[in-house]
């Protein structure tokens, strides 16, 4: 595809069209465990053979059309189970860790259609599944399968919704959906991303019409204060980024 | 004799006023009997002013008022319980009155219509928006006369049919009666079964008339024949021009001298960079200290006013301005025009030129500046276009199926509405004249339920079909919900740029709300800017501090500083298809040239001796090698817009063809792309290699798989789902509730067209896109104009006429989706800290 406005033929030879076909994902050592950053915003840890996905927020368009008359595009339940399907088709997880957040209101499972509920079984067929509990989701109703927790330990790692201030290290949380932004040449560039120190991480959301809270956002201060790398989702791969080269909004 | 430009106007009351005088009635009594409406809220206002002398004058004891968003709400309600004789107001707020419970009451009476500006209202949505109020108005008010009022047209036919009803049918409404419509001669004979409406599923077949043909019904048509020509020339500085560039930064001077020499000029200019540029320079030259002013749609709207009102008051020597200025208020002493860059338009320059001298036995007087050589190509094809008088205004529309929602369910707050009868009523509204009942239904149920095929959203449908088969609207919150999106104009989402005081102790610390606001800027292009980056604004250079509350915080930047950030969106009008048409034709014939300034003609001639010059229907395309890369060059001539979508397109088919495309730029007149193998081996060694890449099925699967990606139509998707209703408008001064809980449209967009890709709304988006930004319906006509005519030449440098175009590259933008490449090049600065 065609590059920003070079202004330097050799950025442009080396950024061009190869950036595509590289798919690396970046890895990260967190509390003595190997994970994996996925570029569908999943973190996969391979030695408990574990898929982590945050903030699923199932069931928002129906929320919000129950709850303000906006008729989103009833699809992002199915849109974001399709996007988890692709990823338990690669890894072939023997857990997946819904990390809170799973359903955007406590009635959402009761509003899901039956199409997608087949789906959830599916992909808690011949699997473990935790259902973490999230601010929005803290009393998850009955008919979904899988089992539920208010915070999960994986080896050396934490699991839970809301990242606290002051964890001990290992903490794995969501509930922030942060988002970086780069900004150069007259062009900026959001994306939802994995935010972390080498301590803690916070994870991107998942779901489909998750939005995006900049990492340099007041809320990220009392958990990053030192330097953070930002893990931002672009098109082709997974791009890792320093806190310096990021804008707030 | 009228005073300046109250004469157009004056004269389309003139029934009202005979009419109102000759009534009986008291004026306890009367009701609503004349409806004026303006694209300008300012104008309707001063029209209102302008009316009262008169009918003072005469001894009429009328009211005449004035509706408009800022009237306040005890004036609206006593305006609806005693109707004034003559509203002046907006094509938004009758929108809202005729959504209004009373609204069969209020216009019962109503026995004229005056839509000023006509020619501007009907190329856009609002116009869309106004066809369907006034099918609405003729319906309550049978025999109605509607009276348009406009500056010169290329087709009057279509502006006669957008005020009387097409698809003329049986009254289906028995209150009504029969034969009571002027129009009833020959018209009324068009029965049509129409299905009772308590059968289940009404079906009509309508039968409409091919739009435009001769049986369609039309208003009379009065033609005002303009008086003295214009007195029109090309501003000739007698110095080269440069091949590119819009600042005509070489004719301040002598613009300056101009401005110096005449009472009072307006400066056009196209885009709102160039408005800021001219001013700045002006000023630079203003040693007399002249009373000059700006005016664009970025500045802050007190300011905007200020402005208009010392013009009004004779007190400014020159306005710069952009088409902010292009309609409005008339004022008195304007003696020059004069317009910087490329006219662009044969109609927009005449308007423009008609700004000057109202007084008919006068000839306006006028210049047209060229920025640059091929501006020169384009100044001398305007001034013989005004020389014979001859028009480029846009086609007439297809009504936006957006906007026949937000109507839809307007209709059904002001009362139940009867699927049939609302049908017949929509397509007696010239852009809807040929919707068909399929897609008729369609709108409904979008109304309804969101219109999808996945059928979640039963229980919460917005109106909802009793049994009589009639449709109302669920409660009060939807009724709400409507009035507070009414409209067709939306606002990309602005941020306040305010004067910061910086902190002489603390370098790089600003005193937030400190200063004044000088206006403001695009969301997206304050997203852009990293603090210290410099841009020009309200005429001058600011340094952009931070972001402080939802406000851009700025402060002077020192004096001789360059403006780092080069450009920030305005508006931009692509060259007239008409006038592209003029441009070649003088290129494509040297005895043109005797007529061109001799730096054109020698231009001319060097690429004829280099290369050759296209035919007049011909498409040239080099290619040549320069610097370690490839360039392809195609000079099509149909604008930018069209252009930046070509472009795309070829980029994607060369990278197929694996000729590895890095990039591309586009001006007006051609593209250049550049890639990184040798493209002219390539066509030496397959012939059919060009024809085959500007082949037509270009427009297929290509501009299909491009479109789903392309940021240009998620914005245009955006625009479409706020008029019609599924996401809220964002209005000013409130607050921003922080993007975690707000849903972007991107995310909408994306999900949509992988789960229903025919749904209604990217209908209208793709309905948008073949003339709005993407321009997609001129580049179709392009493609297939040149089929067979593409004239090839490989070159083993670049020639004269792609100078032009290559100096474009790194000077705007280009329209690639590489957001990846951003990241990387971020990434690569972590590495290096890393690695350093």
């Amino acid at each position: 595809m065609t590059a920003p406005f070079p202004t330097d033929e050799d950025t442009i030879l080396a950024l061009g069209l190869r950036l595509e076909k590289t798919q690396k994902s970046p890895g990260l050592t967190l509390a003595g465990e190997v994970l994996t950053l996925d570029l569908c915003g999943g973190l996969w840890a391979p030695a408990h053979r574990t898929l982590i996905v945050s903030d699923l927020h199932l069931e928002k368009g129906s929320a919000y059309a129950a709850r303000t008359g906006q008729f989103l595009p009833p699809y992002d339940t199915r849109e974001t189970l399709a996007c988890l399907h692709e990823a338990v088709a690669r890894f072939d997880p023997a857990c997946i860790v819904a990390l809170g957040d799973s359903f955007h209101d406590a009635r959402g499972p009761e509003r899901m259609e039956p199409g997608d509920r087949a789906m959830v079984a599916a992909l808690q067929q011949g699997r473990d599944w935790v259902w973490i509990a999230g601010n929005h989701d803290a009393a998850v109703s009955e008919g979904v399968g899988g089992r539920y927790a208010d915070v999960l330990r994986l080896g050396g790692l934490t699991l839970r919704h809301e990242p606290t201030p002051g964890a001990a290290p290992g903490e794995v949380a969501g509930h922030l959906h942060p988002c970086g932004k780069v900004a150069m040449r007259g062009r900026a560039v959001r994306r939802r991303c994995f935010v972390t120190d080498g301590t803690r991480l916070v994870m991107p959301a998942f779901g489909a019409y998750a939005g995006g809270l900049n990492v340099r956002d007041a809320a990220f201060e009392p958990l990053f204060s030192k330097d953070f790398t930002a893990h931002l989702l672009g098109d082709g791969r997974v791009f890792s980024i320093g806190r310096g080269m990021l804008s707030k909004d | 004799m009228a005073p300046t430009g109250a004469g157009k106007t004056l004269a389309g009351f003139l029934p009202s006023l005979v009419a109102l005088s000759e009534s009986r009635a008291k004026p306890s009594e009367r009701k609503l009997h004349t409806l004026y409406i303006s694209p300008l809220k300012a104008l309707a206002v001063d029209i209102a002013r302008n009316l009262e002398a008169p009918v003072e004058g005469i001894g009429l004891s009328l009211r005449i008022e004035t509706r408009t968003g800022d009237t306040p709400a005890h004036k609206r309600t006593r305006q609806i319980e005693r109707p004034p004789d003559i509203l002046l107001t907006t094509p938004e707020q009758l929108a809202l009155l005729i959504a209004h419970r009373e609204a069969a009451d209020f216009f019962s009476q109503l026995r004229c219509v005056v839509l000023d500006e006509l020619h501007a209202l009907v190329t856009s949505k609002r116009g869309d928006l106004l066809s369907l109020a006034l099918a609405r108005l003729h319906r309550l008010s049978p025999g109605l006369a509607a009276i348009g009022l406009s500056a010169t047209v290329r087709e009057p036919d279509a502006l006669r049919q957008y005020l009387v009803p097409q698809n003329a049918l049986s009254e289906s409404d028995p209150d009504t009666g029969d034969g009571a419509g002027p129009f009833s001669q020959g018209e009324k004979a068009r029965m049509r079964g129409v299905a009772p409406p308590d059968t289940a599923r009404p079906s009509p077949q309508p039968s409409p008339p091919g739009r435009g043909s001769a049986s369609s019904p039309m208003a009379d048509l009065v033609v005002v024949r303009g008086g003295a020509a214009p007195n029109l020339h090309l501003l000739d500085i007698g110095k080269t021009l440069p091949l590119a560039g819009h600042t005509a930064w070489h004719s301040m001077p002598a613009i300056y001298d101009l401005i110096r020499a005449h009472r009072t000029v307006l400066v056009f200019v196209n885009t709102r960079l160039q408005a800021e540029y001219t001013f700045q320079e002006l000023w630079r030259l203003n040693d007399d200290v002249l009373p000059i002013a700006l005016h664009h749609g970025s500045l802050d709207a007190t300011q905007r006013r200020r402005v208009e009102a010392a013009m009004a008051a004779g007190s400014l020597r020159a306005i710069v301005c952009t088409a902010t200025l292009d309609l409005g208020i008339d004022w008195g002493d304007v003696d020059l025009v004069i317009n910087v860059g490329a006219p662009k338009g044969a109609s927009r320059i005449m308007q423009r030129i008609g700004r000057a001298n109202h007084r008919m036995d006068e000839p306006s007087k006028a210049y047209l500046v060229p920025g640059n050589r091929f501006e020169i190509l384009e100044c001398r094809a305007a001034l013989d276009a005004v020389e014979e008088a001859a028009q480029d205004t846009p086609d007439a529309r297809l009504g936006a199926p957006d906007v026949l929602a937000q109507h839809v369910l307007g209709m059904a707050c002001a009362d139940a509405f009867d699927p049939v009868a609302l049908y017949d009523e929509v397509i007696s509204a010239a852009p809807y004249a040929t919707l068909s009942w399929e897609d008729f239904e369609a709108v409904v149920d979008y109304v309804a339920t969101g219109g999808y095929a996945l059928r979640a959203y039963e229980r919460f449908a917005k109106i909802l079909r009793g049994p009589d088969g009639l449709w109302r609207v669920r409660d009060a919150r939807v009724a709400q919900a409507y009035r507070m999106n009414v409209g067709t104009i939306v606002e990309a989402a602005k941020v306040k740029v305010r004067l910061a005081r910086s902190l002489r102790g603390k370098p790089g610390t600003v005193l937030p709300k400190t200063g004044r606001v000088l206006g403001e800027i695009e969301e997206d292009f304050a997203d852009t800017l990293t603090p210290g980056d410099t841009f020009l604004f309200a005429g001058e250079v600011l340094r952009f501090e931070g972001l402080a509350e939802d406000e851009a915080m700025a402060t002077r930047a020192g004096p001789g500083t360059d403006p780092a950030i080069p450009s920030y969106a305005g508006s931009k009008f692509p060259l007239s298809t008409y006038l592209a048409a003029r441009v070649r034709a003088i290129i494509a014939d040297p005895f043109e040239w005797d007529r061109l300034p001799r730096q054109v003609a020698d231009y001319l001639l060097l690429q004829r001796s280099r290369s050759l010059l296209p035919g007049e229907r011909d498409l040239l395309v080099e290619t040549f090698p320069r610097a370690g890369r490839h360039y392809l060059t195609a000079f099509p001539f149909e604008g930018r817009l069209a252009h930046q979508t070509l472009g795309m397109l070829l980029t994607r088919r060369l990278e197929r063809a694996r000729l590895r495309p890095l990039g591309f730029a586009a001006n007006d007149y051609g593209i250049a792309i550049f890639m990184t193998r040798d493209l002219s081996e390539r066509i030496a060694l397959e012939p059919r290699f060009l024809e085959d890449l500007f082949a037509q099925d270009m427009l297929g699967d290509d501009l299909e798989a491009w479109l789903d990606e392309s940021s240009m139509m998620k914005r245009t998707f955006r625009q479409c789902a706020v008029i019609a209703g599924l996401i809220e408008r964002r209005h000013p001064g409130l607050k921003k509730t922080g993007r975690q809980v707000t849903i972007s449209t991107d995310l909408i967009y994306d999900v949509l067209r992988k789960h229903q890709p025919d749904h209604l709304l990217m209908r209208a988006a793709r309905q948008d896109a073949a003339t709005g930004l993407l321009d997609v319906r001129r580049l179709g006509m392009m493609l297939e104009r040149i089929q067979g005519r593409i004239t090839h030449k490989a070159l083993d440098r670049v020639s004269p006429l792609s100078v032009s175009v290559m100096l474009e590259i790194g000077r705007e933008r280009v329209y690639g989706e590489g957001a990846d490449e951003i990241l990387a090049e971020a990434e690569a600065q972590l590495l290096e800290e890393a690695l350093g």
